[in-house]
């Protein structure tokens, strides 16, 4: 029994040295040296491009109705027949009526992170009129703009296809100031 | 289209995989690799362990047994006294006992449970340290489980199972280090951080954002989640966040990591008890029901979530409640039931916000005890178990007494059997009836009706499978659900392990009968649908009552909200 | 060797009397039985019912507390589970019991003629009272007072008692047929029996408790079985408990009554009521076959057997050699010698000498045409070696080719060379030549061959289908025992075989894995029978190879282990297609009575009411209803065993699954359903 204990009390510490420190400090190294930007997460003067921001009024594209809370990330987590979800999805309904928008179902939906970067095409194509309202810029202008930061499916096969609200709203601003 | 066509390549490559991981592991197992020696032959010199060395199948449960109670020791002590100890630059304080308790418990039993949320909860020492080594740890101790099975079937007149020590240590060096140690790279390169520095806070001049990005190292954590189906993610949001899964890619991969030791092991199995098609019979249940359960779950969800319908959206797409817009519903959906199937619980989506007929997919894969595929190692030995069962009953109708792979079952593995196959329903329903009807249990549900039936069931099926996903609804880190569900979880993954062994030291000891016409041949699609029937019975049988109450009877009130 | 080598199916008769399957008596001592089995004591040893025995106690009790037509017709009904079970059981042991009695009748009263040490004074004392080793005189109408060896005489013995066989049998002092059975009587001439049963023990004691289940033992696989069905109630246990919480919890409730309804529906209530039965029925069926198995365990191991030992000589072929074949020689034409053999043969009583004649008339179509009265038989003799007939001045003489050969020389005539190649080949092929002379004149040559029994090829090629290997035991020499090995189309052959070899051969075969059953009859088989798992001592035989079988077969058929093994394959088989159909049956119920206890709660769950019942309460009595009567149904069914056709494992599985699996899924639905209307059409409900 003895021997027994010794062996798990030895192994633990090799394995806690080995995997618990070695492995992730190597790959740490590995990581900034050939992906720099990656491994530090994606990181821009205006944020990380992996993270979704709150984008609120009527001047930027929003993204999804994530609940602005930077650290706990994680859904609502309301089910299917949830008062809460049925109310919280009828006032996103009402804003984006009032703003003479057909929302998409992403746009009045949380995600699973709530932090997700990305909305669907369609649902920047649908907030044009607003945009357009707001900036004056002319809707052909801004659906060639989303064209341009429309992706996926990646490498054509995984995954859907996508809009970028930061890269969306970065290229608005670039837009604008021209 | 596009979908249709990852799934194809998802199955070539679990095909490979299969094929490929499948003889490596027979190799690694075998003792036939010899070129990590060089870490192989000092380490077990420091424990004192010959080569060769051999145990009984109750010396290799002692041996399991007092290194799991030694982990969770450690494991314990590393979260409860994280405030004093290095690499903990946001200076979070010790994590409370009774939540100390319960992670250490989740992770050394390969659950993953969190009652916590990981970004603001633990150091990166104890996410590094205490829990990332787990994560390798008691995955290598399932696989050696799994192998330990596999060899009480393929020897015969034997005394031994194989030795614990030399199999875990084979599992971490030869298979989930060096994997881990690429695929990190792979995810870094897809946007998964992999840094010390900190989290960074962040000014977005355009909207006038603050915002306080945490980050750490996700991607060498990640990817080991994966590989030994643990489920702890890095943040809150697990699978679904940016960081840990930033793209399609990276899910498609994440599918690939949980499903291949697990698929694999059938391969194994086959090569090692002399006919590969006895792995395919089991591979091909596995197969049959994790297709039904995706395909039931998919389909529910492209039906749509009711509240969203009832405020006047209408959509396509299927219900995006809690998905990702660079997932979807179908990759959603797949990576979901992938990860319940396996033990693994990282899901990508938030499971509550699922349909109750798309959450019930979730919750079928558990209930029938994590065997399409399973866990890693898990699901492997608790799918012959059952494949003992099946064999016991449909065996007698072809006129001869039982046998497996060329062993008798007789009255010592029927009894061990039994044990493994009641543990996990006795326990779940058991302490579901008990939360149910006391206060400390009612008062954690987020949800009502229903769907607060399902988000406690939903818990102890996922906790008594060492699955670890959750309806996260329920608000857990409470003492009673701390306490509970460790309980829960040591039942899961010990009820299992015990027997189990013990059938395999039994079977070990047998001689071997010739195959014959006379024979139950189960290298059989006639094999393949008995275990799948037995497998369907068994889990509807035992869950029936308490699934008409929650998914089926939320998924049938048209028209009300809770 | 044998009494008798025809091949022919088992009768039912003598001790297993054939009584039909609801014989009155039975019927009524089984309604008997199945109160008298209401004790605790014995409920207690079949959990599955003993759960249903004590749900039943708990329904009437809060039947009493909360009286309403419903739990008290769960109660009834429930009760009548429980009485359904003990009369599966007490039907199956019916039949031993009264075949038991019979025997009973025979045992009593037997008086003996004990003989003193002097050896000629006898004196008159109760058969119970003879100890091993007394010596007893028996004479012509003396029932034979135990079992013992003859040490003295020859006799002719009625075994009809134990057999049912009313031939009777010679029994004499010395050799293998030297062990008589008490209980058997003496028909002719006087013998002198050392007694070798010790009081109580004889093999008659034996056979009845044996036919009784007196002291029937769980085999192995019925123990797993148990132990599995244990489980499969203890597991249903909690599924009920923890409903009424989660009842609760949607803020509904379920009555006790109901609660018991389902836990009985759900715990496999049919295979537990019908396994004792079954295992009864299964030793019953080796006796209808006349088979004495000695524990339950040997009558399973026969379902696993995987290679028959079988003796050459009256299993593979008739005991005897006959005429295939008339090869004449130096110009005489077959007929001639045809015609020459039938004449010598036509007094010949030995087999071979008919089926000279028989060859003769079939092949040559030779008749009885020349038959008068100058005839003289020459008969055979050890010391010439031959036999054959004087006949017009002419003699014709049959016999080995050396005897022949010796008496044509000396008669002063030739012997061609062509009469030693012929007999050289037929010898070669396993056959036994016989020359045919008339005078100085050789004529031919007769082929006397062991003609493999018909039919038994595609009895092996049946036995192979279903994985047996067969292994022809003989002792010829390797050459003749190959063509007639490749004749009969057994798998392999032991020539030669010693009990020695033929215990090695066993040995090596086990040793593989294998599970072997042999027949045997002799003392030096012993050790055989007794190495073998499955051994099969021939009723004829001597007492140690009696002791050291684990069966004994009263008819003595050689070919009676192909029918063991499918007795034991069939008791196998029917365990696991009811266990099946038990199990298959609970989602049936299932639909039944979970819409029943929710619809309160939910009323939309009605859409799992697929059978669309009438109402809450009828699903459940239908389900209650069904799983009490399919027990009453299916007794025939597990006492006859599930039909058994030999064949490949594969074909009998798909058939099986698809009747007791499928069936056993789909047939709780449409009997459900029926019960379901005629309690409504009724107004029952």
């Amino acid at each position: 029994m003895l021997t027994q204990i010794r062996r798990a009390i030895i192994l633990s510490v090799l394995f806690a040295v080995f995997l618990g420190i070695a492995y992730p400090l190597v790959e740490v190294g590995l990581a900034n040296a050939i992906f720099p930007t990656q491994a530090r997460g994606s990181i821009t003067p205006y944020g990380s491009t992996e993270i979704g921001q709150h984008w609120t009024g009527t001047r930027w594209f929003h993204g999804r109705p994530d609940v602005d809370n930077d650290e706990a990330t994680g859904g609502t987590n309301l089910g299917p027949r949830s008062k809460v979800l049925l109310n919280n999805t009828k006032t996103l309904v009402a804003f984006w009526h009032a703003q003479g928008v057909n929302p998409t179902q992403e746009l009045v939906t949380t995600s699973g992170s709530e932090v997700d970067p990305d909305i669907s095409q369609r649902s920047a194509l649908v907030q044009i009129p607003m945009i357009t309202r707001s900036t004056g810029i002319a809707p052909a202008k801004l659906r060639k703009l989303i064209v341009a930061n429309t992706s996926g499916p990646q490498y054509g096969i995984f995954g859907d296809r996508i809009v970028n609200v930061l890269a969306l709203n970065r290229g608005l601003a670039a837009l604008e100031g021209k | 289209m596009a979908f249709v066509i990852e799934v194809a390549l998802l199955v070539v490559v679990l095909g490979l995989i299969w094929r490929y991981l499948g003889a490596y592991l027979v190799a690694v197992y075998e003792g036939h690799l010899h070129f990590l020696d060089w870490i192989e032959r000092p380490v077990l010199r420091l424990l004192g362990i010959q080569r060769d060395a051999e145990q009984s199948w109750k010396r290799y449960l002692r041996s399991l047994l007092v290194f799991s109670v030694v982990s969770l020791v450690i494991t314990y002590l590393l979260l409860a006294l994280q405030g004093h100890l290095p690499l903990n630059p946001e200076h979070l304080p010790g994590v409370t006992p009774a939540l100390a308790f319960n992670t250490a418990v989740s992770f050394v039993t390969n659950t993953n449970w969190q009652n916590y949320s990981g970004g603001v909860t633990m150091s990166y020492l104890s996410q590094m340290v205490a829990l990332a080594v787990q994560n390798f740890v008691s995955a290598s101790v399932g696989v050696a489980v799994a192998i330990a099975v596999i060899r009480g079937f393929a020897r015969k007149r034997s005394g031994t199972l194989g030795n614990f020590w030399i199999d875990t240590l084979r599992g971490i060096i030869y298979v989930l280090l060096p994997v881990s140690i690429v695929m990190t790279l792979v995810f870094v390169w897809q946007g998964a951080p992999q840094t010390l520095l900190g989290p960074a806070h962040i000014h977005n001049v355009l909207n006038g954002v603050h915002q306080t990005i945490l980050r750490g190292p996700v991607a060498s954590q990640e990817v080991i989640k994966q590989l030994g189906t643990n489920g702890g993610g890095f943040f809150n949001a697990n699978s679904a966040h940016p960081f840990e899964n930033p793209t399609g890619f990276t899910n498609f991969l994440q599918i690939v990591l949980l499903l291949s030791v697990p698929v694999a092991l059938t391969y194994t199995f086959g090569k090692m008890v002399g006919n590969v098609r006895e792995g395919v019979a089991v591979l091909m249940a596995m197969i049959i029901l994790f297709a039904g359960t995706f395909a039931f779950s998919l389909a529910a969800e492209k039906g749509g979530n009711p509240a969203i319908r009832a405020a006047g959206i209408t959509s396509t797409r299927g219900n995006m409640v809690g998905k990702e817009s660079r997932f979807g519903v179908d990759n959603s959906v797949l990576f979901n039931i992938a990860s319940t199937q396996t033990s693994t619980g990282s899901v990508n989506s938030s499971a509550d916000s699922y349909t109750p007929i798309g959450g019930m997919g979730m919750l079928a894969g558990m209930m029938y005890d994590e065997i399409s595929p399973g866990g890693i190692g898990s699901g492997m030995y608790t799918m012959l178990i059952f494949a003992v069962l099946t064999v016991f009953i449909g065996g007698l109708m072809v006129g001869r007494t039982p046998e497996y792979v060329k062993k008798k079952i007789q009255r010592t593995e029927i009894i061990w059997a039994s044990v493994g196959v009641l543990v996990m329903p006795i326990t779940v329903l058991v302490f579901t009836a008990i939360t149910v009807a006391i206060p400390a249990g009612r008062a954690a549900i987020l949800n009502h009706g229903p769907h607060g039936f399902s988000e406690i069931l939903y818990a102890f099926t996922s906790m008594g499978n060492n699955n670890g996903s959750a309806f996260a609804g329920l608000s857990s880190n409470t003492a009673y659900f701390n306490i509970v569900g460790a309980i829960v979880m040591l039942i899961g993954r010990f009820g299992i392990i015990i027997p189990v062994l013990a059938l395999a030291g039994s079977l070990a000891a047998k001689e071997e009968v010739p195959v014959s016409a006379g024979t139950f041949l189960t290298a059989t699609p006639m094999f393949t649908g008995l275990l799948v029937g037995v497998i369907l019975l068994v889990g509807a049988l035992n869950f029936f009552p308490a699934v008409a109450l929650g998914p089926i009877a939320e998924a049938v009130l048209h028209g009300r909200f809770f | 060797m044998t009494a008798r080598t025809e091949m022919k199916p088992s009768r039912a008769k003598g001790v297993a009397g054939s009584k039909s399957l609801f014989d009155r008596q039975i019927l009524q001592a089984a309604i008997r039985g199945s109160f008298t089995k209401l004790d605790p004591r014995i409920q207690v040893k079949n959990p599955v019912m003993f759960v249903v025995y004590l749900g039943t106690m708990v329904t009437f009790v809060a039947s009493i507390i909360h009286s309403s037509l419903f739990s008290w017709l769960v109660t009834v009904v429930l009760a009548f589970t429980v009485l359904f079970a003990n009369f599966a059981e007490a039907m199956a042991e019916g039949r031993g019991k009264a075949q038991a009695d019979t025997l009973r009748k025979t045992r009593t009263e037997t008086e003996a003629r004990k003989l003193l040490a002097d050896g000629t004074t006898e004196t008159r004392i109760r058969a119970s009272d003879l100890q091993t080793g007394d010596l007893v005189v028996c004479e012509a109408g003396d029932v034979i007072p135990s079992d013992g060896e003859i040490v003295e005489g020859v006799a002719s013995v009625d075994e009809s008692a134990i057999t049912g066989e009313s031939a009777p049998v010679i029994r004499e002092a010395g050799g293998d047929r030297s062990s008589v059975t008490g209980g058997t009587m003496v028909l002719s001439d006087r013998i002198v029996v050392k007694i070798t049963a010790t009081p109580g023990n004889s093999f008659l004691d034996r056979m009845i408790s044996l036919v009784e289940g007196a002291d029937r033992k769980k085999t192995p696989n019925e123990i797993a079985l148990s132990i599995l069905l244990v489980a499969l109630t203890v597991i249903f246990v909690p599924v009920v408990v923890s409903l009424e919480y989660f009842a609760h919890f949607a803020h509904t409730g379920v009555a006790i009554v109901t609660l018991v309804a389902l836990l009985v529906c759900l715990i496999p209530t049919t295979i537990g009521a019908l396994l004792s039965a079954i295992g009864i029925a299964g030793m019953d069926r080796m006796v209808q076959k006349n088979v004495l198995a000695m524990s339950g365990r040997a009558v399973e191991a026969a379902g696993d057997v995987s290679t028959l030992l079988l003796d050459k000589t009256g299993t593979i072929t008739f005991g005897n050699r006959m005429a295939s074949r008339f090869v004449g020689v130096g110009g005489t034409t077959a007929d001639e010698l045809a015609r020459a053999a039938r004449l010598s043969s036509l007094a010949d009583e030995t087999p071979e000498g008919r089926s000279i004649v028989v060859l003769a008339k079939n092949e040559y179509g030779i008749r009885d045409t020349d038959s008068g009265t100058d005839f003289e038989f020459v008969p055979f003799s050890a010391t010439t070696r031959m036999s054959g007939v004087n006949f017009k001045g002419s003699q014709i003489r049959k016999g080995a080719a050396e005897a022949i050969k010796r008496w044509v020389i000396e008669q002063g005539g030739d012997v061609p060379t062509e009469v030693d190649e012929i007999t050289r080949d037929i010898a070669n092929a396993g056959s036994t030549p016989l020359v045919v002379a008339q005078d100085q004149r050789v004529l031919g040559v007769i082929e006397l061959k062991d003609v493999v029994k018909p039919g038994i090829k595609e009895r092996f090629a049946e036995l192979r289908k279903m994985g047996i290997r067969t292994v022809m035991i003989t002792g010829d020499n390797p050459l003749t025992a190959a063509a007639i090995a490749s004749e009969a189309g057994v798998d392999d052959y032991l020539a030669e075989a010693t009990p020695e070899r033929k215990l090695e051969l066993i040995k090596e075969e086990q040793e593989g894995g294998k599970l072997v059953a042999m027949t045997g009859d002799g003392t030096n088989d012993a050790p055989a029978l007794a190495q073998a798992d499955v051994g099969v001592a021939m009723n004829s035989g001597t007492v140690a190879a009696k002791e050291a079988g684990n069966m004994v077969d009263l008819d003595s058929s050689p070919t009676k282990l192909i029918e063991i093994v499918e007795v034991g394959k069939q008791l196998l088989i029917t365990r696991g297609a009811l266990t099946t159909f038990s199990i298959a049956n609970d989602l049936a119920k299932y639909f039944a009575i979970i819409p029943a206890l929710f619809i309160a709660a939910y009323p939309q769950l009605k859409i799992l009411n697929i059978m669309h019942l009438h109402s809450p309460i009828t699903a459940i009595l239908s389900a209650v209803i069904f799983n009490a009567i399919i027990i009453i149904i299916l007794i025939p069914l597990a006492l006859k065993g599930v039909k058994f056709r030999p064949a490949a494992a594969s074909e009998i599985i798909r058939r099986n699954v698809f009747i007791y699996g499928v069936g056993g899924v789909i047939i709780p639905f449409i009997g459900i359903k029926i019960i379901d209307i005629i309690l409504t059409v009724t107004r029952l409900y």
